[in-house]
């Protein structure tokens, strides 16, 4: 067994998501060499790969693709890129965390290499035995993969909780490797491009990694009152989440939205405001560790899920939480 | 210019699932298994729905001569495809298989009907809400070596320039992606919101054509590399309190559990 594990980076740094990927990858087997593949361009790329070689004493390796090529995430190259790596190393596993960049890229890359890739795994029972949810969660399906070729899996990060990068282990440090890529080829090159990215840069806690959300409903009833539940975030340090059908009414950006087409969280605390409690929605909290749920509706299914309920209005309740709780220091 | 889109026969949204106890079940068409579906309520997968209404709007904008309508899997599915012909697809193509249907299989499928087709697009929703998967979209494009938009918000299609531009919802917002033709779309839930059928559209819908293939017509190998084991009902939360005020809430999550 050996396993290569698909890092996402950012402003010089691997994405906690990733390390999960490790952890799950760890998993796998006691002896398991972790090869962590990073790609981009430019000097971001290379302060991230010094960064992801003491991410963990378990990773053996580091590789680094460097070309343009890379520089944003279009799957056409980088589904290429693993086929080649994989052939080349010749791994067991190919891993990657189950976020909008991992959905996209490796079940390309599974066809590139005539297999059946595993998304969303939440458990690694042995090397060829995965559970994953199914139904939006309503069902757990054991899947064993018995294919000749690499299994490429994709992993819910929120499954595999890791503890923040000590970056400060520099007496563990994977060598960095660069990947070969004269043999790359351009047949699919530009095909696809990129435009542009927009996003709704907030100093909020990313709703993926945050310890505690705050979400909103429809019973918020406008953009306008959303705003309290920004508030009630802002006090408690929490990422602001959303249902769909807030989403949906134009209260906030679709990245907000949590559930099985949406995010997947499970914070510590998960505090549900006017949310009704649709199967789609629970989906992508129900393993949060502490849930409450606030609705004037005393039948909502939220409160099943709840272990702290309250049955109140909203606008009265969060007023009142605002001015209650301790401030965050 | 053709489009095509496939669509899924699934338990239908609103359905409460249930988890069939009897272990030594027949095996049935996957992914339902290890899941009641006789007499449940069976639908089109609603991601699917998205991507035939986006094929049917780029027909009425004049940037598409023709929509097909694709299924796969048992013979029931064919209702499923007269639901996509009620809403408007030109045809339909049935490839009737019996046994279980990955996405590796799934899309070798597909690409083989793109290859008899010859479509400009390929139009799919990004995941069934049975399996949940979000993989054969990303597999056929792989597949066909064609560009991929998925998980599209927005699909702009420019006839002269032979390109289509996607915006798509990933998790830090939206990205957007120009795609040459002939290209693979997912749809995500915000692209468009799905007519129903009319009923003088259903009885229209009758005499439309269904073509039926079969894996071998196809040159298709249906072989899996994964098996389902078993399915099982997830954990249940334990039952918690309903609490009558704010103050008892803050003192429940400072004192008992600990989270602010």
């Amino acid at each position: 067994i050996s396993t290569l594990v698909l890092a996402e980076h950012e402003g010089g740094a691997i994405k906690p998501q990733s390390v999960s990927a490790v952890k799950a990858a760890k998993s796998l087997s006691n002896d398991n060499p972790i090869s962590l593949l990073l790609a981009g361009s430019g000097s971001a790329l290379h302060e991230a790969a010094a960064n992801a070689a003491s991410c963990d004493p378990s990773v053996s390796e580091v590789l680094v693709a460097d070309s343009d090529e890379f520089s944003h995430p279009l799957a056409e190259p980088w589904a290429k890129l693993i086929h080649l790596v994989q052939q080349k190393g010749g791994y067991s596993h190919v891993i990657t965390a189950s976020g909008s960049f991992g959905k996209n890229i490796l079940p390309r890359a599974a066809a590139l290499l005539d297999v059946s890739p595993i998304t969303d795994v939440i458990e690694i029972s042995d090397p060829h035995l995965f559970v994953r949810p199914i139904y939006a969660g309503n069902a757990l399906c054991t899947v064993r993969y018995t294919g000749a070729g690499p299994c490429l899996l994709t992993i819910r990060s929120t499954s595999f909780p890791v503890s923040p990068i000590l970056t400060d282990s520099k007496s563990n440090e994977a060598p960095i490797t660069q990947v070969d890529l004269s043999t790359f080829g351009e047949d699919s090159v530009g095909k696809s491009r990129y435009v542009k990215h927009t996003s709704q840069d907030t100093e909020r806690p990313d709703l993926g990694n945050a310890r505690v959300v705050v979400t909103g409903g429809r019973a918020l009833k406008s953009a306008e009152n959303f705003k309290m539940i920004e508030k009630l975030a802002e006090k408690l340090g929490a990422a602001v989440g959303a249902t769909r059908a807030a989403v949906d009414a134009g209260y906030v950006p679709n990245d907000l939205q949590v559930g099985q087409t949406g995010k997947i969280v499970a914070p510590e605390l998960y505090m549900a405001f006017g949310v009704s409690g649709a199967i789609q929605h629970l989906a992508g909290m129900r393993d949060s560790k502490v849930i409450v749920a606030v609705n004037k509706d005393a039948e909502a299914p939220i409160f099943q899920v709840a272990d702290y309920g309250l049955v109140g209005d909203i606008f009265e309740v969060i007023p009142e939480l605002l001015e209650k709780l301790p401030e965050k220091k | 210019m053709k489009i095509m889109v496939a669509i899924k026969r699934v338990v239908d949204y609103a359905v409460k699932i249930r988890v069939k106890s009897d272990k030594a079940r027949p095996i049935e068409h996957k992914p339902s298994s290890g899941v009641e579906t006789q007499n449940v309520k069976m639908s089109m997968n609603p991601f699917c729905e998205i991507a035939l209404e986006e094929a049917l709007r780029i027909k009425e904008a004049g940037m598409a001569s023709e929509v097909v309508a694709v299924t796969m899997g048992l013979k029931q599915c064919v209702d499923t495809l007269r639901t996509g012909l009620a809403m408007g697809a030109d045809r339909g193509i049935h490839v009737e298989t019996s046994g279980p249907l990955y996405p590796l299989s799934v899309a070798k499928l597909l690409r083989a009907l793109v290859e008899v087709e010859k479509p400009g697009l390929l139009i799919l929703g990004k995941q069934a809400i049975d399996d949940d998967c979000n993989q054969t979209g990303q597999m056929v494009a792989g597949l066909l070596n064609w560009p991929q938009g998925t998980f599209a918000s927005k699909v702009v299609l420019d006839k002269e320039k032979q390109v289509v531009t996607v915006d798509r919802e990933v998790d830090g917002g939206l990205e957007t992606l120009c795609l040459d033709l002939p290209a693979v779309i997912t749809t995500d839930l915000r692209l468009n919101q799905p007519r129903y059928a009319t009923l003088p559209n259903i009885m229209k819908a009758k005499s439309k054509a269904i073509k039926k293939f079969t894996p071998e017509d196809l040159n298709v190998e249906i072989k899996s590399d994964i098996e389902e084991v078993q399915v099982t009902e997830p954990p249940k939360r334990k039952a918690g309190v309903i609490l009558s005020s704010v103050d008892e809430l803050i003192d429940k999550l400072k004192n008992e559990a600990r989270v602010i």
